[in-house]
């Protein structure tokens, strides 16, 4: 991670390139899940309403977050449940070092929050002498191959099965060259059941927070955070204050559009609503700002904060699918990542706002309608003006490059590009785009010969 | 100024005007309440779970005991099936101590079509971690407690007041390893389900 973060996206998009077959993998494969999430929507006539919905209730949530909050923490203090507030990730960590301490305890078991791989807390923690294990199969694999996951959903999307064969080699004691998905996922079903029974404290991320009944969701299909959150003697959830709904019946919209979206799965396996502490347990619940708020002032931005965190736009972006998700040296990738990052540190990110064609898919899937591609637009405006053109330029320039030289991209990017000249001539010819000053533009063609093909190839 | 109070009044500064909570009711409109039964049982096959149609508990019994050898560690919270599993002994023992359950026998009073989710709460769990923890789970349900939607399920649930309780939707799984779909992650290798057919 550490050795990544001096590197632009292109750089780093150049190097997971290297490797033409599994780029080919990684892109074909996530395609093949975008196609499984509009099979599973196309069943439905109400799914544009059922986003509207979710849309909706998001932005009311946002535009009275100060309320749903105090409502929720008085909620979960009634249920049993201590609430944290922590300003930013160092103070998350610390106040999650502070309960493992009080237990006396070095040791805990995790399951998938983004929150805490933002707020780096394993590191943290490691470095204060406490060993945490993910548990998601995923994220376990990511974590004995000392890598962050490259995808919000599918953290290891990025690894063949023979590399994974041999971290378990390694780690795990299965005989080498042993690749095969079933053998490996028992290894690591017996291994992490040893971890779930002997842990004390097992911390948790959330998917819905409700304000309501102070209950909050955790949505898995491993069954790893409950096998985590019941066994422990104390559960610790981190959240970000974006996480709140009003209601209850709020979670039937959210549930319908969740994993539809993320991999066309009817629902996950299992949606767990915990509201209070079994008889004997403690539970904790950490509500993070962590630039969240300073997000939500920003007029043009604050919409990312309806996120989901589906992974829909990941899995449809040609970007993405083309250089993976450690090209976005953040711990949210894609383009979802590249709006929340600049908001943290605008110069670090300053490149990720233009790993992007513009070409609107993102907003098309996302299932709170955020307006993805248009808010990547307005922060290269954003970054031009705050004076970060040195890297602008050349991620600009490098993308503009990769994606001409990559016939994978410009296929897929074919369409934005023509619909970007056509409607947006400025975001081509203008000064963000120093490539098209020095070289002749190849025209994209006004009509792909696979769009020409699909047209044409019922007519004789 | 505490933590809470900064953040709590950086949001307040930064919020919106506020803008209107939207309805859910018309979503229910859309709903097929065509066919329940045929629905789930779909869905829920296509998710790896076992369907069976039982009339009445007998049935249920006879159905476990040609899968399940009389040796192994069955608990369920159906007094009724006291002959076949454990329904008293194990709310005693500390969640760690039902490591070793093979069958766990749970009954719903909630399924949901478009999913073929199945809703159960912490007290027909009997001990949280029993569904997660057992290798095979079953789960009995009334085919009459069959709603449409998500929507319709939230309805029927209201507010409960009970600690815990999940939807399950077919046996854990994960496809992490080059999207290959293994049935049995951390949770459950299987899951049967009951549709009770009869009174
Ligand atoms: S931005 Fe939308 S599509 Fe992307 S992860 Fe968030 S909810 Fe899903």
């Amino acid at each position: 991670m550490s050795t990544t973060s001096t590197k632009d996206h292109a750089e780093l998009a150049g190097q997971f390139n290297a490797d033409e077959q599994r780029v080919d993998w990684h892109d074909e494969t996530l395609w093949w899940i975008r196609q499984k999430r509009d099979k599973a929507v196309n069943q439905f006539p109400e799914w544009e309403l059922l986003r509207e919905t979710g849309s909706k209730i998001k932005e009311h949530t946002l535009s009275n977050l100060g309320n749903y909050l105090e409502a929720f923490e008085a909620n979960a203090l009634a249920n049993g449940i201590t609430v944290h507030w922590a300003a930013d990730a160092k103070e998350h960590n610390q106040i999650v070092h502070g309960i493992i301490k009080k237990h006396g305890v070095n040791r805990m078991v995790k399951s998938k929050s983004m929150l805490t791989e933002e707020c780096h807390l394993n590191e943290y923690l490691a470095e204060n002498g406490i060993e945490v294990i993910d548990s998601d199969l995923g994220e376990r694999i990511v974590q004995l191959a000392k890598e962050p996951p490259s995808h919000i959903v599918l953290p290891c999307i990025h690894k063949k099965k023979e590399e994974i064969g041999d971290l378990f080699h390694e780690h795990l004691g299965t005989p080498a060259g042993v690749s095969d998905p079933q053998i490996l996922a028992e290894t690591a079903r017996q291994h992490l059941r040893e971890v779930f029974l002997t842990r004390k404290i097992a911390l948790t991320g959330v998917n819905f927070a409700v304000a309501e009944t102070g209950e909050f969701v955790v949505c898995t299909n491993e069954g790893n955070a409950d096998m985590g959150a019941h066994l422990s003697e104390v559960h610790i959830a981190s959240m970000g204050i974006e996480k709140i709904i009003p209601k209850r019946e709020h979670l039937g919209v959210f549930l319908r559009l969740l994993t539809r979206s993320a991999t066309g799965q009817p629902i996950t396996t299992y949606s767990s609503h915990y509201k209070k502490p079994r008889p004997g347990q403690e539970m904790h619940i950490v509500i993070v700002d962590n630039g969240r708020s300073v997000q939500l002032g920003r007029k043009d931005f604050r919409n990312s904060l309806k996120c989901i965190r589906c992974g829909a736009c990941m899995n449809t972006c040609p970007v993405y699918r083309r250089s993976g998700g450690h090209s976005y040296h953040n711990a949210i990738s894609g383009p979802i990542g590249s709006i929340l990052a600049p908001n943290l540190d605008m110069e670090k990110y300053a490149d990720l706002p233009f790993a992007s064609t513009l070409c609107g898919s993102c907003s098309n899937v996302c299932p709170v309608k955020i307006d993805i591609h248009d808010q990547l637009y307005k922060w290269r405006q954003v970054i031009v003006k705050a004076g970060y053109t040195t890297k602008t330029k050349s991620a600009g320039m490098k993308l503009m490059q990769w994606t001409l030289s990559s016939p994978g991209i410009y296929h897929a990017a074919g369409k934005a590009g023509r619909m970007v000249m056509k409607y947006a001539p400025f975001a081509v010819n203008n000064a963000l785009n120093p490539w098209y000053k020095q070289r002749d533009m190849p025209k994209p063609p006004a009509q792909s010969f696979d769009e020409w093909y699909k047209k044409n190839r019922g007519k004789k | 100024m505490s933590t809470r109070g900064g953040i709590l009044s950086a949001i307040r500064a930064n919020q919106p005007e506020l803008t209107v909570l939207p309805d859910v009711e018309p979503l229910k409109a859309y709903a097929n309440k065509e066919n329940l039964l045929a629905q789930f049982t779909t869905i829920a096959t296509n998710i790896g779970a076992k369907i069976y149609e039982a009339k009445n508990l007998a049935e249920v019994k006879s159905v476990i005991q040609n899968n399940f050898g009389a040796d192994v560690k069955i608990i369920s919270t159906i007094s009724e099936l006291s002959d076949i599993a454990d329904t008293k002994e194990y709310l005693n023992d500390l969640p760690v101590q039902l490591a070793d359950v093979e069958l766990t026998i749970l009954q719903s009073d909630l399924a949901v079509a478009e999913n073929s989710a199945i809703w159960i709460t912490e007290d027909q769990m009997g001990q949280r971690v029993l569904p997660f923890i057992t290798q095979h789970l079953a789960i009995i349900v009334n085919a009459k407690n069959i709603v449409a939607t998500m929507h319709d399920a939230y309805s029927s649930i209201g507010i409960t007041t009970q600690g815990f309780g999940a939807f399950i939707a077919g046996p854990s799984k994960t496809a992490d390893i080059e999207q290959s779909l293994v049935i049995g992650a951390h949770g459950p290798r299987s899951m049967s389900l009951f549709l009770l057919t009869g009174d």
